[in-house]
């Protein structure tokens, strides 16, 4: 076995965490997204800035040389090229517009489909539907 | 003890764990916390064609991802059924003023039942909302180059100003959306 299927587990463990937390912490609740886009509660940004009083310390601690991850590869985090920033404004707007639609992101759709919400399936085949219809046409678009 | 299990969590446990979670999986593997980056993945393990944003090794790049998401499937199961909270969502009151407006009735549940059912797909309205929706966060997301995860989360935790642009960009566009276009989609 390599190294790399040795840490699949991992990963599927980190991932069942990961929805359990999506779920209990209804970051997968329609009305909370709702609620938080119509301004109307402080819950959804309350735990994004949680997150990022973890996440910026432990990035930044772990980006630091020589840091090795456990699968032993340095860490490093490659910066994002912003350019004219086109892709960021006009792919998080129509992301945004698809989210504000159906009260749901990505992970949480996923989500969903284990907590019952069976439906949610067809909103992720239309999801890889759009992510396909964006690759077919990535050459034309600006970014 | 079981009712407790039963709770939803508040904002200062979840916060944390969303941010250990990203952070753990750089510290496991050098992998950055990111759901979207699945849907090209599967684009391109299922049909690739001749497109070359899906020419790729996928395996290599995208099966600890696609690991991932499987687990937070389970994970969704574990904390939305076997977990599941009985009680209606304690969103604030004024949240509840505006949304009920839109015809929801009932509060409980992690989605309003009555737009998200097998049903709603055959109306044109439930079909816009979850075809047009999935589609609309399928295309952005590629485009964007991420989502609440990858851009909020991951890209947020590591000061990146693209991160910071795309979301300000989504939450401005899904505020708008929740204003103005999810009230002409809502079944009444």
């Amino acid at each position: 076995m390599s190294a790399r299927e040795r840490f699949l587990g991992a990963y599927l463990g980190v991932g069942v965490l990961f929805g359990i937390v999506l779920t209990k912490g209804e970051l997968v609740s329609w009305f909370r997204i709702e609620e938080a886009l119509r301004f109307k509660g402080l819950y959804l940004y309350l735990v994004f800035a949680a997150a990022l009083a973890v996440g910026v310390p432990g990035f930044a601690l772990l980006k630091r040389r020589p840091a090795r991850s456990l699968t032993g590869e340095p860490i490093s985090v490659a910066p994002k090229v912003v350019g004219r920033g086109v892709r960021y404004v006009a792919g998080g707007a129509l992301f945004g517009l698809g989210w504000g639609i159906i009260g749901a992101c990505p992970g949480p759709l996923f989500a969903l489909v284990g907590a019952g919400v069976g439906v949610m399936a067809v909103a992720i085949v239309a999801a890889l539907a759009g992510t396909w219809t964006y690759g077919y046409l990535r050459p034309r678009l600006p970014h | 003890m079981t009712e407790l299990l039963h709770k939803p969590w508040p904002w200062y446990v979840t916060g944390p764990l969303v941010g250990l979670v990203a952070v753990g999986l750089l510290a496991i593997g050098n992998k950055q916390l990111g759901v979207s980056s699945n849907l090209r993945h599967l684009c391109a393990a299922l049909a690739p064609r001749e497109v070359a944003f899906f020419k790729y090794d996928w395996r290599g790049a995208g099966l600890w991802n696609l690991v991932f998401i499987l687990g937070v499937v389970v994970g969704g199961f574990v904390g939305g059924v076997l977990l599941a909270n009985v009680q209606p969502v304690a969103i604030t009151p004024a949240a509840h003023a505006s949304l009920a407006p839109l015809g929801i009735r009932d509060f409980a549940g992690l989605v309003p039942r009555d737009f998200f059912n097998w049903h709603a797909l055959l109306t044109v309205k439930g079909f816009l909302m979850i075809v047009g929706g999935g589609f609309l966060i399928g295309f952005g997301t590629a485009y964007g180059g991420g989502c609440t995860a990858g851009h909020g989360i991951t890209g947020l935790a590591d000061l990146q100003l693209a991160s910071l642009i795309a979301v300000i960009s989504f939450f401005a566009a899904g505020a708008a959306a929740s204003f103005l276009v999810l009230p002409l989609l809502v079944p009444r």
